[in-house]
């Protein structure tokens, strides 16, 4: 057998363990769920070749996953944002603390290490309108006053259709301790020397942020970004757990479908709609059809990002 | 090809397998298992068929798998030859995807008649037809609505074991104090002892209820209303929507608004509703007394009894509209359904110990008694060793009535009920006013669920 030869199968050999992985996790349940995109199937019966109707149903008489998809593109667009914003308002104190900070720093992390269903619960909790202690605070004659008189009157939070997402926002900006910790990490590494050429050449503190602290903090961002899109994307636990609990419904999960969304679809995501049709109405070709629709979606917005920001790439990045 | 070329091509590459890792967490989210012993009265509940180890799943936890946990005691007492493995807190979603995988379960217990159609009609459960049969099995000695909720257009692959009834709660220390005498008994007198004992703090806002009129709070559903209007979600056949046809739902829509805005309109009502006690603690709003009336289980008489034994309360039937006054005493029933799945490694032994469970009278009045369900097997409902105290005994009765609904089994499970709840959320609070085309919208969307299930 030929060096070359001998080289190429050593390279499949140490590829091989990589590739069923691909194959057996990524493209057979891939090329699966498409199958089962133009099939009527509940799990229970052989599939039932239904041609395009599920398709058809996606684009066209499906009336809840209009309101779903943009609750998702909603909790997209406020709660990465308000995660990354938050995170590098934290951090960014964190680096000027000069006591204590060791202390703060787990502070602001320990909520992060909490489970997603205890956290929501608690939350809830917290911004209950009636026993809660922000709604005492918030009640409380002077400030309730002030507050009415921009229309904060006493808002139902997690149980009020207009503040069920804000208050999403609020849960999603009190774990912000995974992203804390890589963003104040990125901040301690910028050269203290390129703070100081700035600081030379009249730069106030707004510009040396600007132009020093956010070019070298972006792949941070980046990566905080795509993470942070992808997860919302699939954005389920909380807003079951929240609506839920807040609906005075927990613990028990029978009839979990009926609560998802809960006030008025004003939470329901695209993950819980597509739940709802699989594994409550065993509609799982349906399912199947917005599963691969929202994996084209996830790709062709991955695919942009990682070519228009080119910091993951190491040829340009060096 | 050129050298920049070269490097715009790994470029393209490595960004699509970039894509395609970042996106592989979706897609896998996106596609994401013989001694007679008892008395039975023809329920052949005592007879010990095969052996060995029955694997049994059930969504019962805490104090309530405990009662479980001793029927299963009772019974490999009884059958010393058959060992029952169980497994706790499995809902139907979770059975449904084990079956589908493959996985041996030997019995399996639903909590909900919703799930009967798909389980029937799939195959997912054995058919006991000639199991009953052939054991001789009088099923006039189980509960007529029970036993017809736990099959699905002939075909019986479950059997009912234990029920769940409805009623109405009232707080009778409530009631005397707002001076009412005598319980409601029409949609319209509901509606006007609701408003009599609603009371409201200083700035306007409400202080205790009479009656929640949304739905979703706690058992206000719509399939409790549904009864009060005698009103159908789909068809005999369950192969279309009735939604949008049966005359008891806009009877019950025009009741729920004109109620809403007696008591002082949706932003007061939400406002009360945002504060609400969870349904399951001591915190539930009957038990701690912001809300005077509610639908409810049976069961809520055991929890009062644990969590608020002082409480001077009082059960009647669930109220009716005046055009269906004469169904008085009906109520709603659904329940626990047991049955085998497909691919049962012991399906003999199975079969002995859901005889057991379902139709054995001492199984069914220690788990009655245990969980405060109501018994499906009838010498267990009329034994005198079943605890039934007044408050019982109307939930009983409307076990008994001849009149008392159940949920309508379908191939797209719950799909009926929670399509239109959700019509009933955006009414209630104004979003949406047109009632009819409200109505033929529910029914739109739940033909069309159907339609992609196959059905029609």
């Amino acid at each position: 057998m030929s060096l070359a030869i001998r080289r190429r199968l050593a390279a499949w050999g140490f590829l091989t363990p990589m590739l069923l992985g691909i194959i057996i996790f990524f493209i057979f349940p891939l090329v699966m769920t498409v199958y089962y995109s133009f099939t009527s199937y509940n799990m229970l019966s052989p599939p039932k070749w239904n041609n395009f109707a599920n398709w058809k149903h996606l684009f066209g008489n499906d009336q809840v996953i209009g309101k779903a998809t943009l609750n998702t593109l909603w909790f997209v667009a406020v709660l990465v944002p308000v995660r990354i914003v938050g995170a590098l308002f934290v951090s960014w104190m964190l680096t000027k603390a000069r006591r204590a900070g060791g202390v703060f720093r787990t502070i602001y992390y320990l909520p992060a290490l909490i489970p997603p269903v205890a956290s929501t619960v608690a939350f809830v909790f917290v911004l209950n309108p009636g026993s809660g202690p922000i709604a005492s605070i918030l009640g409380w004659g002077p400030i309730k006053t002030v507050l009415s008189w921009v229309g904060f009157d006493n808002p139902g939070f997690f149980a009020d259709s207009s503040w069920a997402k804000p208050a999403h926002a609020f849960l999603a900006l009190w774990v912000l301790g995974d992203i804390m910790v890589i963003i104040l990490a990125s901040l301690l590494n910028v050269p203290t020397e390129q703070y100081e050429a700035a600081e030379i050449d009249g730069a106030g503190a707004a510009r040396r942020f600007w132009y020093v602290t956010i070019p070298n903090i972006r792949p941070v961002l980046l990566f905080a970004t795509i993470t942070g899109i992808i997860a919302v994307l699939q954005y389920f636990t909380q807003p079951s757990v929240a609506s839920a609990t807040a609906s005075g419904n927990m613990p028990h999960g029978a009839g979990a479908g009926k609560i998802m969304g809960w006030p008025e679809n004003s939470t329901l995501t695209y993950g819980q709609l597509l739940y709802q049709n699989g594994f409550s109405y065993h509609n799982l070709g349906y399912a199947s059809t917005m599963a691969v629709m929202l994996f084209l979606v996830a790709g062709v917005v991955m695919f942009f990002l990682l070519r228009r920001f080119s910091d993951f790439n190491p040829e340009v990045a060096s | 090809m050129t050298p920049r070329s070269s490097v715009a091509l790994r470029h393209t590459i490595a960004m699509i397998s970039a894509t395609a890792i970042f996106t592989l967490g979706l897609a896998a989210c996106g596609s994401s298992d013989d001694a007679n012993k008892g008395a039975n009265a023809g329920g052949g509940g005592g007879a010990c068929n095969g052996s060995g180890e029955v694997i049994f799943w059930h969504f019962f936890e805490d104090r309530e798998a405990d009662v479980i946990t001793e029927a299963i005691n009772n019974f490999e007492a009884m059958c010393p030859d058959i060992t029952v493995k169980e497994s706790g807190g499995q809902d139907d979603d979770v059975i449904i995807q084990a079956i589908s995988a493959g996985q041996k379960i030997d019995v399996a217990l639903s909590s909900a008649g919703d799930q009967v159609g798909v389980f029937c009609s799939t195959g997912a459960f054995e058919d006991l037809a000639p199991r009953i049969e052939a054991d001789g099995i009088d099923m006039s000695q189980i509960v007529e609505t029970a036993a017809s909720y736990s099959e699905f257009q002939g075909t019986r692959c479950t059997l009912p074991m234990l029920t769940d009834s409805y009623a109405l709660m009232y707080n009778q220390d409530m009631f005397d104090e707002a001076g009412i005498t005598d319980v409601p008994k029409t949609l319209d007198e509901l509606a006007d002892a609701a408003v009599k004992l609603t009371t409201y703090n200083d700035d306007g806002s409400i202080d205790t209820l009479g009656l929640m009129p949304f739905t979703l709070y706690y058992q206000m559903t719509e399939t409790n209303f549904a009864v009060t209007v005698n009103a159908r979600f789909l068809n005999e056949e369950a192969t279309a929507s009735v939604i949008d046809s049966d005359p008891g739902w806009p009877v019950f829509f025009n009741w729920q608004k004109d109620l809403i805005k007696r008591l002082g309109g949706y932003e007061k009502l939400n406002a009360w509703f945002a504060a609400i006690g969870n349904q399951w603690t001591e915190e539930n709003d009957f038990q701690t007394g912001r809300v005077a009336m509610m639908f409810d289980g049976e069961w809520r008489t055991a929890f009062i009894a644990d969590q608020a034994p002082e409480m001077n309360y009082g059960v009647a039937p669930l109220p009716m509209s005046s055009e269906n006054a004469d169904l008085y005493g009906a109520g709603f029933l659904t329940g626990n359904v047991i049955g085998i799945p497909q691919g049962a490694g012991n399906a003999d032994a199975a079969w002995s110990f859901i005889k057991y469970m379902a139709l054995n009278e001492d199984a069914q009045v220690q788990m009655g008694n245990g969980l405060r369900n109501i018994p499906t097997f009838l010498p267990a409902l009329n034994s005198p060793a079943l605890e039934v105290d007044e408050h019982y005994q109307v939930f009983v009765d409307a076990a008994f009535n001849p009149n008392s609904m159940t949920i309508q089994s379908s191939l797209i499970g719950p799909a009926p009920q929670e399509m239109l709840s959700a019509f009933i959320e955006r009414w209630q609070s104004g979003t949406d006013t047109d009632l009819t085309a409200g109505l033929k919208n529910v029914s739109k969307q739940v033909n069309d669920q159907l339609s992609l299930a196959g059905v029609g």
